[in-house]
């Protein structure tokens, strides 16, 4: 019987939900433990948004990296030498990383395939070998060490934030900014506009002939996917204490590549799940051993050949496998 | 409603079609058949806009039409299904209709509203007429053959056209599923008032639905009009029963 | 008198590194242009052949001509370990999309760089040159090291040989179909399986190849794998994707304008190499020499 309650439990949206579990983690866990969570918001955000473009659109962007990279260096540059605060700096790495989606973005989607995939590489290659030269302005191979924290005196006016360590506010702030962002991304997906993308992911061809612009389509999910990276860049040059060229050297887009497909690329929540796996995973490992990217490997090739689906999508099947047991013994 | 003249297309050197002139008036319903590799899928291609004629035009309600690209066409009434059943897998039955009406109404654009609650009730009645009401739900991708090609009209459909190209709607079909299709087509075409071209190699579905027949060659029309004419054409009987050489392969 | 110097000396180091190049992309433009698949692990299949090198030479320290044996060794070693590769993980994922396969060949670079460092450590390791390669000869001006010369001969040797063995040879007939039509070839009885593992073979052995002929003028550095795969992927984009000639001339380019960029723009040469190669992409995504792919 579905009491009201239930009911009202039922409605409230799985971000809300994930969001008031993260905030107790500063009050609940170790320094360690918040510092491992803020990890895991960047990550899965940044993940999120490539899955707009891997799992909604179909595109396969090995240069996605780019985009975190530039949001990284225009928060930092403003934050650090211009003395800009987070309110500017943020959303001037959002439009600045979109800006930058919106001009390589235009000549990707001319490409399919694997000439897409190659030139987005490309691109962010590109974009790190001018982070690595332009001393003046990016601190080139020596990077921006000591990004500032963002102002965050406001935080000791609200009751429970008051006390927190520096660490911990940020904590929070990249919580509200990861939720927030996170709720915009599914709140596309779930919109006409997220189900066109959905329609070129599966058939380009018969998308183009129920009326859509196609490239104009892939373009756009580009472009929101770019601010989102950037975004997501721009909170972890500061988590990171400092920005650096090697945020944006391409292992780092098959880094993220993983995550995504490791969490399963056909749900929402795929990606978060997978780089929070990853993250983990990573600290366990590195601390018995040194040879974290042989253990990535593997994972991968386990991914590929046994679980597809990633986390994720082997847990839906096992959920409907156990369904379709019960309603089994339950019918008749 | 639908014209073409003087249509041709050529890769490389090969003439894949040849100079067609074609007139299809509203509301009627004509089939353009011939060997393989005559040049039909081209000559839809030509027109629905994939490809671009190397000379000859294309007019659709009088309004030129040629070399327009595809997903343009779609909003000048014309619609098209294909030969190798083209839906979104991955989506229900019940989004592929969706997406195919929100993208015709220009609501595609649109990034806040919820997808799931736009355009129900005409989705499901979309649904009805095409006889996909019970699988509303269903992946689009494990279908049977017979009911995606359903889909597939569906799909085409929901675009609202003036003019429906279906390129060979029965192929792959058993003798009943053929027969059921045909009849659904025919009802959908009276229905909605439509103006139908289509392709097949079943004579007999050409022969008991189409009003004219063109016939190709080799990328040209040798010959068209009312079906018993086209039956008792020389030229056509020797093309299909007599000692003419094979069209090229494609 | 000194400026032409200048620019024959930037010349021939252009050439160098563009043979040097084609030596480890034409394996990967091989394998592209009849599989289809672009392989990663291309660049650890070339550290590994460095590294087997330098391991080769220590065991056969003692004997007369050891560095020819041991970079023979390295290549075979590699030519090995890529045909297992492809038979054991690589014809299982022929028929899927490319983002798995790109992925599986990912997997690869990090298990092979990780095995690398778990049996050779992170130090630089080096080779000597072979003494009858030692010292270099007076062209124009400029000192050629008797190396350099040999590795760019070796490069157009490889070129012609392969390019006599793709056109004349019913092998390199049989791989050209393939790069056609794969499923025609089957289904006139060729053995495409094996046809397929011998070409990721032969990949392979360029790449050890390439590897280990680099040693004895760069150092064996961890992350080489990762450098060099991005310089061959530009490469074979520049030439085209699958094409040989095109690989080879993809090279030539490559070593040019990375060779004068430097004298130009000197902190802008590594922008300058993937800016080629994205306007290739741009505007002529098949490269300078290759189809248009369907």
């Amino acid at each position: 019987m579905k009491t009201p309650a239930t009911a009202l439990v039922r409605r409230i949206p799985l971000v809300i939900v994930v969001f008031l579990a993260a905030l107790t983690i500063p009050w609940i866990g170790s320094r360690y433990d918040t510092f491992l969570a803020t990890q895991i918001a960047i990550s899965a955000l940044f993940a999120v948004s490539l899955n707009l473009l891997l799992g909604t659109t179909g595109l396969v962007s090995f240069g996605h990296v780019a985009y975190f990279g530039i949001g990284s260096y225009v928060c930092g540059i403003l934050m650090k030498t211009y003395a800009m605060p987070f309110s500017i700096a943020l959303p001037a790495a959002a439009l600045g990383a979109a800006f930058g989606a919106l001009v390589f973005g235009f000549f990707c989607v001319r490409l399919t395939k694997i000439y897409f995939a190659m030139l987005t590489l490309a691109f962010s290659q590109i974009i790190w070998a001018i982070c690595f030269k332009w001393n003046d302005v990016t601190g080139g191979d020596q990077g921006l060490p000591d990004v500032p924290y963002p102002d965050l005196g406001w935080m000791s006016s609200v009751p429970l934030l008051d006390g927190l360590r520096i660490a911990d506010q940020f904590y929070v702030l990249t919580l509200i900014v990861v939720m927030l962002s996170l709720a915009a991304i599914q709140r596309v997906i779930a919109s006409p506009f997220g189900l066109m993308l959905t329609t070129i992911r599966d058939n380009p061809e018969r998308a183009a002939s129920i009326g859509l612009n196609v490239r104009g389509y892939e373009l756009a999910a580009f472009v929101i996917a770019g601010g989102f990276a950037g975004i997501a860049g721009a909170l972890f040059g500061i988590f990171n204490r400092g920005v650096f060229a090697d945020f944006v050297y391409w292992p780092k887009s098959a880094e993220v590549m993983i995550m995504t497909i490791l969490g399963g690329i056909d749900y929402f929540w795929g990606p978060a799940v997978g780089a929070a796996t990853l993250v983990l995973l990573n600290q366990k490992i590195t601390s018995y051993t040194e040879y974290w990217p042989f253990v990535l490997g593997s994972i991968l090739l386990v991914l590929l050949f046994v679980f597809p689906g990633g986390i994720v999508g082997g847990l839906a099947t096992g959920a409907n496998w156990l369904r379709r047991k019960k309603g089994g013994r339950a019918g008749a | 409603m639908l014209e073409v003249r003087g249509l041709s297309k050529s890769f490389g050197g090969f003439r894949a079609v040849s100079d067609v002139d074609l007139a299809v008036a509203e509301g009627e319903i004509a089939a353009v058949i011939g060997p393989n590799g005559a040049g039909k899928s081209t000559l839809f291609s030509l027109i629905t806009g994939h490809l671009r004629p190397t000379t000859g035009s294309v007019f659709v309600d009088g309004r030129d039409v040629t070399g327009v690209a595809p997903y343009k066409i779609c909003g000048m009434g014309l619609g098209r299904s294909f030969q190798r059943t083209n839906i979104f897998p991955k989506l229900t039955v019940l989004e592929n209709v969706r997406a195919a009406l929100l993208a015709h109404r220009g609501r595609g654009p649109n990034l806040w509203s919820r997808a799931s609650r736009l355009c129900c009730g005409e989705a499901e009645a979309l649904l009805g007429s095409i006889g996909l009401a019970g699988r509303a739900h269903v992946v689009a991708g494990t279908l049977s053959y017979g009911n995606q090609k359903q889909l597939e009209l569906g799909i085409a459909l929901a675009s609202d056209p003036k003019i429906l190209l279906l390129d060979e709607p029965t192929a792959g079909m058993s003798a009943s599923e053929t027969h059921e299709t045909i009849a659904l087509i025919g009802r959908i075409a009276r229905e909605r008032r439509l103006t139908l071209l289509f392709t097949e190699h079943d004579m007999a579905v050409v022969f008991s639905i189409a009003q004219r027949i063109a016939v190709m060659h080799q990328g040209r029309v040798i010959a068209h009009g009312d079906p018993n004419a086209v039956r008792a054409d020389a030229h056509v009987r020797r093309v299909y029963l007599g000692d003419a050489p094979m069209g090229t392969r494609r | 008198m000194d400026d032409v110097s200048l620019l024959f000396g930037q010349f021939l180091g252009g050439l160098t590194t563009a043979m040097f190049l084609f030596l480890i992309a034409s394996g990967l433009s091989l394998v592209f242009g009849v599989m289809r698949v672009l392989n990663f692990a291309h660049g650890s299949f070339y550290m590994v052949g460095a590294y087997l090198a330098w391991q080769s030479v220590q065991w056969l320290a003692p004997m007369l001509g050891n560095f020819w044996l041991a970079a023979l060794a390295a290549a075979l070693g590699v030519a090995l370990l890529g045909g297992l590769i492809e038979r054991l993980l690589l014809r299982h994922i022929y028929g899927r999309e490319e983002l798995y396969q790109l992925l599986l060949t990912y997997a690869l670079v990090l298990i092979l760089g990780d095995a690398a460092k778990a049996l050779w450590g992170t130090q630089q390791l080096s080779v000597s040159r072979p003494p009858i390669l030692a010292g270099g000869i007076e062209v124009l001006g400029v000192t050629l090291p008797l190396y350099n010369l040999f590795i760019m001969l070796t490069g157009v040797a490889i070129a012609v040989a392969g390019w006599l063995v793709l056109t004349r040879s019913s092998a390199g007939r049989m791989v050209r179909a393939a790069a056609l039509d794969r499923e025609m070839l089957g289904a006139l009885g060729a053995n495409v399986g094996a046809l397929y593992t011998g070409m990721f073979a032969v990949s392979s052995f360029l790449a050890g190849l390439s590897g280990a002929l680099v040693t004895p003028i760069q150092s064996i550095v961890p992350g080489m794998d990762v450098e060099i795969i991005v310089e061959a992927f530009i490469v074979v984009v520049i030439g085209g994707l699958g094409s040989f000639w095109g690989t080879f001339w993809g090279s030539v380019i490559y070593g040019q304008v990375l060779s004068f960029g430097i004298l130009i723009l000197p902190s802008f040469s590594l922008f300058s190499v993937f800016a080629l190669m994205a306007v290739i992409l741009i505007v002529r995504p098949w490269g300078l020499f290759g189809r248009p792919l369907r």
